[in-house]
């Protein structure tokens, strides 16, 4: 039996050469799409993220091709239509995408603001709320929200459920794909591929800790560099995140290609998947079963011999009173 | 010949005893695919609306079928309620003797038909289902288009405003909703028709007993009874 791979702590040191063991185990799973009863963990794994720095991000995209090297997808070639964006959108082929805003500041200096975009693998995902299949969409215990396509019927109810408009549908394999936070590496003790790449560090891996105490410090730095306004981008809507920004101007995320505010779990999709189903199914299940009940028990509406007397002179009668309103036949 | 209370399809087929053909073969044949699209779409909706109901994708070769099954069987229900509609819309509308049938509810659930106003072919309870499936079936068609994740580019370019998220959100909502609506109401339509003895032959068959339409559609036998084209003592094909 090979030796269990420790759990990654960075993404910057160099792949172990013995074989490992997956170190991410089908136990380590704390939450199953459309399934109630997860059985509770044997062991916690530490809580793993990913820090992307976006005052250090020089816009390389080395972590779009380390991501699509890795992962083995193939997005599609577009057409330069004028921006840097490339290709147009997050798609099925390609899970992270640097978006580039301009914005020009109160002093009337020009920022150009690069934010790598992909899934934010949400302590509180919205993706494995809205699914209906069990076991599509799986959360382990270190953070990582992981789609499993064997289970994915395609539905694109993740699509509406994510707060942060990530998931996309396959149009041919009819599954949903976004990235995993590589948990792949992450399960042979390595960091994600795109932090790997990153030729700044502006994207860097470990305990979710470790990664919060990195981004104090760089938040001092910038701070002290005239942005008073830079923070760290953990949203407490979605449970926080284990993916997050250093953000210059993390009092007004929406500059940064629309990252929102305050992303939380929509109500609509909360009150969908929690009175909807619960009130829905136990009306439904009366109602069927008083009708049967009913049903069985009641002698119904019955029509009489005298009814059927009545309608014949009815009938007869009307035949006799009436002839001249009559067509030939 | 006057079609107040009845279709152009409506005769009173013979008379000793009296039997008084209700739906054409067309007719019921129509009924018939929209109630087995209805059935299916249950089902197949069930099993995405709750976990607990997921086994049922099974039925139909599991998730990945169900994903495409159901919409496509949306769009069947859809043409043939409309087709459906187109013959018995009329019949439908609202009349003053609903009221007073609704007002004496009581005594329509106890069976004391002698208190009731005399109906035409339609009474109230099954107008309201009539329209009740009419509304619910529009809203499921167009939110079932929202949120058809495959088919959204078909219509996007057109009504861009639909296909963002929130308003998918929102389709998905009211779609589950209208559900169970029409779930609710295809039970009390079932219910209704089975506990009012002598309907289903209606949907059947295609007659009713000339007692049947006494009891419960006076106003619709009075008027077929007068359209008729020839006396009973002629040779109608019945006797
Ligand atoms: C009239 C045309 C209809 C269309 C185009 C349609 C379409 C859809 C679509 C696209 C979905 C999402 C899952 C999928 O991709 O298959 C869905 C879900 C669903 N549909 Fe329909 N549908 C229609 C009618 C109906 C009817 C008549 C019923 C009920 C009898 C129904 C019940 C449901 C339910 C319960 C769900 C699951 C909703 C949830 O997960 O909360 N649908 N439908
Ligand atoms: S498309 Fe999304 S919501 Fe639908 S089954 Fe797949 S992962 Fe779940
Ligand atoms: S960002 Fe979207 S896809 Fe990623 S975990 Fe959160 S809800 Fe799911």
């Amino acid at each position: 039996m090979t030796e269990r791979a420790p759990q990654p702590t960075t993404a910057a040191a160099n792949p172990p050469v013995q074989p490992l063991a997956s170190n991410l185990l089908p136990s380590d799973v704390v939450r199953i799409s459309a399934t109630a009863n997860v059985p509770a963990p044997e062991r916690q794994l530490d809580k793993v993220a990913k820090l992307i720095d976006v005052s250090k991000c020089i816009g390389c995209k080395a972590c779009q091709s380390a991501c699509i090297e890795w992962n083995d997808t193939h997005p599609a070639i577009e057409e330069n239509v004028g921006v840097y964006e490339n290709p147009h959108d997050l798609t099925p082929e390609m899970f992270t995408l640097m978006r580039f805003s301009e914005y020009e500041n109160p002093q009337g200096d020009l920022e150009w603001l690069i934010r790598k975009d992909g899934c934010m693998h949400c302590e509180d995902p919205g993706c494995l709320k809205a699914c209906p299949a069990p076991g599509a969409i799986v959360q382990y215990s270190n953070g990582i929200v992981d789609f499993v396509s064997a289970n994915c019927i395609g539905c694109g109810y993740c699509v509406s459920g994510c707060p942060f408009d990530v998931p996309r549908i396959h149009q041919t394999a009819h599954v949903s794909k976004k990235c995993t936070l590589c948990s792949d590496r992450v399960a042979v003790g390595q960091g994600p591929a795109c932090a790997k790449a990153c030729p700044t560090q502006a994207i860097t891996f470990g305990t979710k800790e470790s990664q919060i105490a990195l981004a104090n410090e760089r938040i001092e730095d910038l701070k002290s560099r005239g942005y008073e306004n830079a923070g760290l981008y953990d949203p407490q809507g979605v449970g926080g995140t284990h993916v997050m920004y250093v953000l210059h101007h993390a009092d007004k995320p929406g500059l940064y290609a629309g990252l929102p505010d305050d992303p939380r779990i929509s109500p609509v999709v909360e009150s969908w998947k929690g009175a909807t189903k619960t009130v829905g199914l136990a009306a439904i299940g009366l109602a069927a079963a008083g009708a049967v009940l009913h049903g069985l028990f009641s002698k119904g509406n019955q029509v009489t011999a005298e009814e059927e007397h009545e309608a014949e002179e009815l009938v007869v009668k009307t035949a006799a009173v009436q002839p001249e309103t009559r067509e030939e036949l | 010949m006057s079609h107040q209370y009845s279709a152009p399809g409506d005769h009173i087929e013979s008379t000793k005893p009296v039997t008084v053909s209700r739906y054409r073969g067309i007719t019921r044949l129509n009924h018939w695919v929209t109630a087995l699209s209805l059935i299916l779409l249950a089902i197949s909706g069930l099993s995405l609306f709750h976990p607990s109901l997921f086994f049922l994708s099974g039925l139909f070769g599991g998730g990945q079928v169900v994903r495409w099954l159901h919409p496509a069987i949306g769009i069947v229900l859809f043409l043939s309620f409309f087709l459906l509609f187109l013959q018995m819309w009329k019949l439908n509308l609202p009349r003053r003797e609903d009221a007073t049938w609704v007002a004496h509810i009581g005594d329509v659930v106890q069976g004391n038909e002698d208190k009731l106003p005399e109906l035409g072919k339609y009474n109230a309870g099954q107008k309201f289902v009539f329209w009740a499936m009419t509304g619910l079936i529009l809203l499921l068609i167009l939110t079932g288009l929202m949120i058809w994740e495959k088919q959204v580019p078909l219509w996007e370019p057109y009504a861009p405003w639909a296909a963002t998220i929130p308003a998918r959100r929102i389709a998905l909502l009211v779609h589950a909703l209208s559900a169970v609506g029409i779930i609710l109401v295809f039970i009390l339509h079932v219910y209704a028709a089975i506990w009012t003895r002598g309907t289903l032959r209606a949907m059947t068959t295609g007659s009713v007993t000339g007692g049947w339409a006494f009891r419960h559609h006076r106003k619709w036998l009075r008027e077929l009874a007068k359209n008729r084209k020839a006396p009973d003592n002629h040779n109608t094909p019945a006797e």
